[in-house]
């Protein structure tokens, strides 16, 4: 993983969301609780090196927390450099609900994940969905994400609407 | 209708949607323009969306057995729909078997051409929309005026006071964009809560392994695909593709060339069904993954006819970004309202109204594409947008009936037309007929077509408005003052036939004069012969048919200066357009290479001369005279206005350019009675830009004679300003 791949996706990123931090593992719980906002759900990160056990974060949410809760905290699966977009799979865990329904989405995303752009990104997603089909796991669903939810349908841009108003990156880097 | 009813309903929706349509669409357009200059793969990705659909397309069959097996090997369920009645007929039956009352759509124009949304309320369940424009839309009951942006003729305090009034609300909504998506959101977010079925398009299907790909902004598709545990996706059986990979090109272009963003907001991948458990707030419980159900809705309904159609088919290749309709400058006054059928709307819309609802329902739209072809370079699959609408004109030129006052024109004209073909059409398609008659004893047709009472006889039975001007016929045309001179540097290795358009031969013929005095005095030795026109005048009234003979005989009159080695420069940009792009549908493919290989634009010529060593100083030149100059909307197209700037440039003017496309006029599309006001509309945004003082030039006729129009001051073509014989 070249550190160049960290900062063009940090820097693409800004372009949309609202931050982007760039942390180790030692660092990670102190700078996710700087990004929430409380209550905060999430789904389970199936990260190696970082967890939502022991945070604020509330990983198995109830239905209604779904509608007060004011974080949601979501693994990305992929961050693509050249766009500052991230992907989060749909899994059990409830990952798209949880960076869909809270008005603020914090993402972790591993920095070995952060690939080029949105080819190498297809490369990944097609073994992915193959692999899915063939072994009836997860995988073959996903949403490309590129900054909050917005519309133009009001007269003008305005960010916030179904999807989040405000999005925060995690880059965890080992 | 008639041409005055049409006038008044075109003037009515200009008044309404015009405003809002303008700034939204011209936005939009400027910030595809933008994305699209700052995009290198641009070219290298729209030739592969254009392989993979016209690939799609070509295996329709087997794409369509081949998802539907993916489709039932993930769990879910396919149905291809033959028509609307038998899509709404199915999905119906879903809602029925889920117990379901209440459904949540994302937008989906497939939707509105079923009029699903009317069949379902018809059958006692609930519809909302969630796409925050189509709820305005539904609230409102009126129907989209953009294919994206459906309630883009609406202004924030439009919305507000349908809110207040529709809401009955007690604490009355601002004008604040703002505030109204809050309200909105709120509204729509409960309804989704509460959905029993959610239902959504799709952009493009992955026959292979299943796979729906979904391209918004809001966030409301992903709500309405996840949280009921049912979905429903709808989409024409043209959004298949085959591989997952195959998705990435599209994806890369749909929002750069629909909204001018580098990416949509969210591109959602979906393999139904998916993990994602779905969620009851009624009850606070999650869904078991098993229960979650999928159905995908294929589309026929029109589709496979087209594909059998060899002139409709490309419309299958359409992925609905809408940059077709934000550049086309008289859809960015009028909007989908004027410029739309039952459903689709826009230059890409005469193909789809004509494919799934019939020519009839593209009858009224049509003739809004002047052919000005600034929505080709913003096609992401390269579909050539105004060919579509000249063959659906030539087709509903001949299903008309018979006009009562044809023999007027109909005993005078030679053309390849069926009879009822609309009489103003066949007059503008045959105009070179009538300038040859005309200038037989030029100064007696002047004298006619001046008079007012011929002026009103022609608004009244041919649809020619009489605030126009007409041009009048020149005492001597190019052809016969060239015949009558004697031929400058006849040694010259250089060659050139300056082809003698309709207009500069018989209407400004000054022009042309021009052209040869400048080309002569830069070494070329130029001939003058007689040449039919192009056919771009029968063609621009969808007269295919009289242009391909126009076009052939256009190229048997050439074939022997080709092959003398003599460039073919033509001044006229829409003429040039003819040659390097329709003729290659109207003649063989050798005999288009040629022609269209050995033409040039004037100007384009010149600055190659001035390459190859002519000099700039032995034409009349400026000390930093300001000029400005307006380009012409096929030569930009073309990419050749590059050529006029630079040239001038050499030659001592300050130019500055005008960056409106379209002029307004497009050929005889601004002498007509019923879209006269339109003209001027479209018009006046280049008036904004044209100096309150000082000289224009434009390089098309009929700009120069819009310009005439809007500011009194001529433009003439900028050859004028080079010509040696000039009186400075």
């Amino acid at each position: 993983m070249s550190m160049d791949l960290v900062a063009q996706f940090a820097d693409s990123a800004l372009e949309t969301v609202d931050s982007c931090t760039r942390t180790d593992v030692a660092g990670f719980e102190e700078a996710l609780s700087e990004r929430l906002v409380e209550p905060a759900i999430g789904a389970p990160l199936t990260l190696e090196s970082v967890t939502l056990e022991d945070t604020a974060v509330d990983t198995d949410p109830s239905v209604e927390d779904f509608r007060t809760a004011q974080t949601g905290v979501a693994r990305a699966e992929v961050g693509l450099a050249n766009y500052g977009t991230i992907s989060i799979e749909s899994r059990a865990g409830g990952d798209e609900l949880v960076s869909l329904y809270p008005p603020r989405h914090v993402v972790v995303l591993d920095a070995a994940d952060i690939v080029p752009d949105l080819a190498a990104a297809f490369d990944r997603f097609e073994s992915a969905i193959r692999d899915a089909r063939e072994s009836g796991g997860p995988g073959a669903s996903r949403v490309l994400a590129t900054g909050p939810s917005a519309t133009a349908d009001m007269g003008e841009l305005v960010e916030g609407v179904h999807g989040p108003k405000e999005v925060h990156v995690l880059v965890v880097e080992q | 209708m008639s041409r005055s009813e049409k006038a008044a309903e075109i003037r009515r929706i200009m008044g309404v949607d015009g405003e809002n349509i303008g700034k939204n669409a011209r936005n939009l357009s400027d910030n595809a323009s933008d994305a699209i200059a700052a995009f290198d793969s641009y070219e290298e990705l729209r030739a592969e969306t254009r392989r993979i659909k016209e690939e799609a397309i070509a295996s329709l069959p087997e794409r369509i057995e081949e998802v539907t097996e993916a489709v039932e090997e993930n769990g879910g369920h396919v149905y291809v729909a033959q028509d609307a009645e038998d899509a709404n007929r199915y999905i119906e039956g879903v809602m029925d078997e889920q117990d379901a009352e209440h459904l949540v759509k994302s937008k989906s124009m497939t939707t509105e051409e079923l009029e699903l949304n009317h069949h379902l309320e018809g059958a006692g369940y609930e519809v909302t929309e969630t796409d925050l424009g189509e709820f305005v839309i539904q609230v409102a009951d009126e129907t989209p005026s953009h294919l994206i942006a459906p309630a883009m003729h609406r202004s924030p305090p439009d919305i507000a006071e349908l809110f207040n009034e529709y809401f009955d609300l007690d604490e009355p909504l601002s004008e604040d964009p703002h505030e109204l998506t809050e309200f909105a959101r709120e509204r729509v977010g409960e309804r989704i809560r509460e959905a029993d079925v959610g239902l959504t398009g799709a952009n493009f299907v992955v026959t292979e392994t299943g796979t729906i790909s979904i391209v918004t902004n809001e966030g409301n598709a992903r709500k309405t695909a996840v949280t009921p545990p049912t979905h429903v996706a709808v989409t024409g059986i043209e959004k298949l593709i085959p591989t997952v990979s195959d998705l990435r090109p599209f994806l890369e272009l749909i929002a750069r060339t629909g909204t001018g963003q580098e990416i949509g907001a969210y591109l959602t991948l979906l393999t139904p069904p998916v993990e994602t458990p779905s969620l009851d707030f009624d009850t606070g419980e999650y869904g078991q993954p098993d229960d979650r159900e999928f159905h995908l809705v294929l589309i026929d309904n029109g589709r496979m006819a087209m594909r059998e159609d060899d002139q409709l088919r490309e419309t299958l290749y359409c992925i609905r970004c809408g940059a077709c309709s934000n550049a086309c400058a008289n859809f960015q006054s009028v909007g989908g309202h004027a410029f739309g059928g039952e459903t689709y709307s826009g230059g890409i819309g005469t193909g789809w109204e004509a494919g799934v609802h019939g020519l009839d329902s593209a009858a009224d739209m049509n003739d809004l594409c002047t052919g000005c072809s600034q929505c080709v370079n913003k096609c992401p699959v390269k579909i050539d947008i105004p060919w579509i609408n000249t063959v659906v004109r030539d087709r509903l030129n001949r299903s008309n009936e018979s006009e009562s006052f044809d023999f007027l024109v109909d005993g005078l004209t030679p053309d390849a037309e069926p009879e009822g073909l609309d009489v103003q059409k066949r007059l503008f398609g045959n105009i070179e007929t009538f300038a040859k008659l005309g200038s037989i004893a030029p100064g007696l047709s002047n004298a006619a077509i001046e008079s007012s009472a011929v002026q009103r006889l022609l608004d009244r039975f041919v649809g020619i408005d009489s605030r126009r001007s007409l041009p009048t016929l020149a005492d001597e045309t190019l052809v016969e003052w060239a015949a009558g001179r004697r031929r400058a540097n006849p040694d010259s290795d250089r060659e050139a036939v300056l082809y003698p358009d309709l207009y500069t031969n018989y209407f400004s013929p000054e022009r042309g004069k021009a052209a040869v005095r400048v080309l002569e005095a830069l070494g070329v030795a130029v001939r003058v012969p007689a040449v039919p026109e192009s056919g771009r005048a029968p063609l621009s009234q969808g007269m295919i048919d009289t242009a391909d003979e126009k076009a052939s005989a256009v190229y048997a009159a050439l074939a022997e200066h080709l092959d003398a080695d003599r460039d073919i420069v033509v001044v006229e940009p829409s003429d040039l357009a003819m040659f390097r792009t329709e003729y290659e549908r109207l003649l063989p493919e050798r005999s288009y290479s040629r022609l269209s290989d050995g033409s040039y634009e004037l100007f384009e010529y010149v600055y190659g001369l001035l390459e190859n060593g002519a000099k700039i100083d032995t034409l009349p030149t400026a000390v930093d005279e300001e000029i400005t100059y307006h380009s012409h909307c096929q030569q930009r197209t073309l990419g050749l206005d590059a050529y006029t700037t630079e040239v001038l440039d050499r030659a001592g003017y300050d130019v500055s350019t005008t960056d409106i496309e379209c002029c307004g006029m497009a050929g005889s599309f601004g002498y007509k009675s019923e879209y006269y006001e339109l003209s001027m509309d479209v018009g006046s945004r280049l008036d904004e830009q044209l100096p309150d003082s000082g000289p224009v030039v434009a390089s098309g006729t009929s700009c120069g004679e819009q310009i005439a129009a809007l500011t009194a001051d001529g433009a003439p073509h900028p050859i004028r300003l080079l010509d040696p014989r000039q009186s400075r």
